[in-house]
This record gives C-alpha cells, structure tokens and sequence, in this order.
C-alpha cells in the first residue's frame, strides 16, 4: 500500500457532519433572533447620545455624599457578603459530603444533593433576593440569606470535586488503625482539602462582594439601596459616588483575594 | 527492648495548627459583631419563618393560565442569550487574541487588558441599568449588557488560553512563510480550539441565567415578568416563572454537554 499518497483527514465524516450541524444550528438561532427580537432602532441610533448626556450629568462626582450615606452603606454591603458566605458553609459542607462519591456510596444520596446544588445555582441572586424580601421584609436578612442560598451550588460542587481527588492512602492508613467516622473526616480529609476549601471560599466571598452591591436594587439591603434611590430620584451624580464606591470595593476585594491565595497555595 | 518503648516523647501527628485555630476564632468574633452590628435577631429570623410557610403555601399549585405571557418572556429571554453569546464570543475571539501578551507587543495588549478588566468589574445588573438609560427599557438593553458581560469573562479566558500555547507550532507553521492570518488559523486556533468550545458553552449557560434577570431593571425577558408578578403578590405565577426558569436552564446544560462532547 502506498502510504504517501494517503490523504489524512483530522476528522471523520461523522465528527464533521456533528460540527457542521452545531453552526448551522447556531447561525439558524441567531438570524431567527435577530429577526424577531424586539429592538427599536432609532433607539440605538440616540443611544451614543443619551449616554453622554448621563456622563455629564455624572461628571461632578459627589464625594460629599459618600459620609453622608455611602460609607455605612458599603460596610453593610461588606457585611452581607461575609456573614453570607459563613452561612453558606452550614449547607455547603454536608452537601459536599452527600456530593462525593468516596464518602457516601449512594446513588440517591447522590440525586438528592446535587438537585439542591443545581437548584442553588439555577436561581439567580436577585431572584433570592425578591423570595427572600417577600419572606422576611426588606432589609439585611434578605441579603444575606439571598447570597447564602445563591453560594450553596457553587461552594457545595466545588468542594465536592475537592474531596473526590483526595489521596485515599492516608485515609485507608486511618481506617486501618480503627479510626472513628468523625476522625476520618476531620483527621483524614480536612487536612487535604484545606487549601482547596480557602481558595473555594474566598473565591466565592469575591464573587459575593460583587452580587451584594446589587442586591439593594430589590430591597435587601446594602449600596444598592443608596444606588436605587439616587437613580429614582435623577442625582446622577450621587449615582456617580456609588458606582465609584463599588468599583473600589471589587478592586479590593480581588487584590485581597488573589494576595491570600499566593499565600495559602 | 527499648526500640518498642519509645513512644512516650514522640511527637503528635495531629498537633493543632494554631494559625488555623485563630483564623476560626476571629471568624467567631467576626460573626458576633456583625450581627450586632446589622441588627439581625432571632426574633426577627423567627418571624420570618411564619411567612415563609404563608409565602409556600400560596406558591402551590403553580399556576400556568397566562401561558402565552410567560412564553413571550421566555422566547424575549432566549433571543437574549442567543445573541449576546454569539456577538459577545466573535468579540471576544479578537480582544483575546490582541491581549495575549505572547501574540501582541505591550502597547496593543496592555490596554485591551484594562478594557476587558473594566468590562468584567461591575456586574452585569448595573451594567444593565446604564443601558436601560441610554437606549431605553426593551431587549436592546439587555443584549448590550450581556455582550459586555461575555467579553469581560471569556476574552479574558480566551486570552490564558492562547499564552499557554506551544509556540513550537507557531514557529513550524511561520517557517513555512505564512502570514499573520494563516499562523493564527493553522497554528494558534487548533491547539486552545476545543477550549474555546468549552469557555463559550459556559458562557452561552450563564448568559440564559442573566438574561432572566436583567428583566428586572428592564432591560427585557423573563426577569420583568417575574419581578412584576413579585410586586402583585402573584405567587402561584411567580412559582411557575421560576419552574419554567430551573427548567430552561437544565435544558441549556444538557445543550451544552452534547455541544462539548460532539467538539472533544
């Protein structure tokens, strides 16, 4: 057989034909989109407009405002984030536990944890918010609870691929020796896990950081009140002094996070 | 005999780790203050706790009877995510290949770094109000915040994809004289493709999550409808949005994996 005259192909038919399927579904979606989405034209064509008429009604900044109202209003928010991501913990963990497969070896164990974990994530933290404000009036508890709720899926899923890659020699060394359940866990797994469950949390206390600064905006709690009520009431430049604060903020918070995490790992 | 003996002085393999022990009792001290400082009560938790029942119990049966309305926001929020996703990736294709630092010269990537670093810092929802007050309330909004929401997030992966590259390949290919195009098409693409299939689903999932949510500053979708069925205390209809929601998004997953298994 002549091997020099044989024509190599990356794919095969079938791998091709898939791909093609996947774009021409896409660009079939997308002009279907396109086509029926309802979007005002001589809107976007004012847009460039309207949106330098709203800078230069920032522009003077309101750094009066930020003793005023801001500064309470971001510890609040910082607040929110912590205490949120604390109580996330609470659920997180035994969900974790319930998540992997070396530690519980049960397929409805399984179903049942990761139906809490999907649903945790499907829901969006504003949509927290409002059930969590309708439940127990606006204010702080909503916004914690709402951004505890919201952490579960993310936490519980990260920490639970954690536990599944954890070296099983040190764990079998432990149950050889007679080791109770609850000192396997804590002697066995914790120590491993350790960095990994820092990073996890302090990544989503990142995350949550940002997600509080908005969930004023329903109701509950944080700048996003301070925001929501300068924006109702046309003081752009209030809103200025906000958006501002937050940006701070979320820089910080990143800068924190990836300084302790150089630390940790 | 005195091999055996020895373990009275041996050292504990469980010592305290008194740096993690005081990082847990400052988190202790952390939560005593600020639910001092916050004003959070058991009563007032307690209290809640009898609405929440009220609040369940009003949420079932779901009720489905303005169908018509919750598909009108529905197909609103899929037209949403579709095009944002597909504009945001094309975007994000070119703004993480000019911020790759091995691909660029600092003077093009350092600022498209910043740029996709601006899009990435505010969250989506106040990115959303901006647009509702420039190009108004409606879809329009929505698609714009989450274009800038997709370029924030994958042009930044899209761009660590492409600096963790082989430049071997790169090198093969410009040997052959290629031009710029034809090393980017026949070098770079093929060694962060399947990647970029991976970061682009995840993107397409969390674009659907967001669009049911920038609704509720207006710009658009499902997530009006829902925060307007939470300010009339509809809560059998608020019961069956958020079932149709969970459900969309089950249905973008199960979309996703096929997509990244067919591109493995």
């Amino acid at each position: 057989m002549n091997t020099i005259d044989h024509h190599w192909q990356r794919f095969t038919l079938k791998q091709k034909l898939s791909r093609y399927a996947v774009y021409l579904v896409l660009v079939i979606a997308f002009v279907q989109s396109i086509q029926s989405v309802e979007v005002i034209p001589e809107f976007l064509l004012d847009a460039p407009e309207q949106m330098a008429d709203m800078f230069s009604r920032m522009w003077p900044i309101d750094f009066a405002y930020y003793p005023v109202a801001v500064h309470d209003a971001m510890v609040e928010t910082l607040n929110i984030a912590t205490l949120g991501t604390l109580i996330t913990l609470i659920f997180a963990i035994p969900l974790a536990l319930m998540n992997a497969s070396n530690i519980v070896n049960s397929a409805w164990c399984h179903w049942i944890s990761r139906f809490f974990l999907v649903s945790s994530r499907s829901v969006n933290s504003l949509v927290w918010a409002l059930l969590f404000v309708s439940i127990f009036g606006p204010g702080v508890i909503a916004g914690v609870l709402a951004i505890a709720f919201r952490s579960i899926g993310f936490v519980g899923k990260l920490l639970g691929e954690a536990i599944e890659e954890v070296n099983m020699g040190s764990i079998e060394a432990l149950k050889a020796t007679g080791a109770s359940w609850m000192s396997i866990l804590l002697k066995g797994y914790w120590p491993q896990v350790l960095p990994a469950f820092f990073s996890i949390v302090l990544f989503r206390w990142d995350i949550n950081v940002r997600e509080s600064a908005v969930l004023g905006l329903v109701g509950a709690g944080g700048i996003g009140v301070v925001l929501d009520d300068s924006m109702n009431l046309f003081q752009w430049d209030r809103v200025a002094m906000s958006l501002l604060a937050i940006f701070v903020i979320v820089i910080l918070a990143e800068i924190v996070v990836v300084n302790i995490r150089k630390r940790l790992i | 005999m005195a091999g055996i003996n020895s373990s009275q002085n041996r050292e504990n393999p469980f010592k305290q780790n008194w740096f993690v022990t005081a990082i847990w009792l400052l988190v202790i001290c952390y939560v005593v203050y600020s639910f001092n400082a916050m004003g959070l009560s058991w009563e007032r938790f307690n209290e809640g706790l009898g609405h929440a029942s009220n609040l369940l119990g009003r949420m079932v049966p779901p009720n489905f009877s303005r169908w018509s309305l919750l598909m009108s926001g529905l197909i609103e929020s899929l037209e949403i995510a579709v095009i944002s996703s597909i504009c945001g990736i094309f975007i994000s294709l070119f703004l993480g290949l000019f911020a790759a630092r091995n691909m660029m010269p600092s003077w093009i990537s350092t600022p498209v770094r910043t740029l996709i670093a601006l899009c990435r810092t505010f969250h989506p929802v106040i990115i959303a109000i901006l647009f509702v007050k420039s190009v108004g309330f409606g879809a329009l909004a929505g698609i714009l915040t989450l274009v800038v929401a997709s370029v924030g997030f994958i042009a930044k992966l899209f761009a660590e994809a492409i600096e963790e590259i082989s430049l071997k390949q790169v090198e093969a290919i410009r040997a052959t004289g290629a031009g710029f195009t034809s090393i980017i098409l026949f070098s770079v693409m093929p060694q962060v493709f399947s990647r970029f299939i991976g970061f682009s689903t995840y993107q397409l999932d969390s674009n659907l999550r967001n669009s049911t949510m920038v609704g509720i500053v207006g710009a658009g979708g499902l997530g009006g409808t829902l925060f307007s069925a939470f300010q009339r205390f509809d809560y059998d209809f608020v019961a069956a949005i958020l079932i149709i929601i969970i459900a969309l998004i089950m249905f973008g997953e199960f979309l996703s994996n096929i997509v990244r298994s067919i591109f493995r």
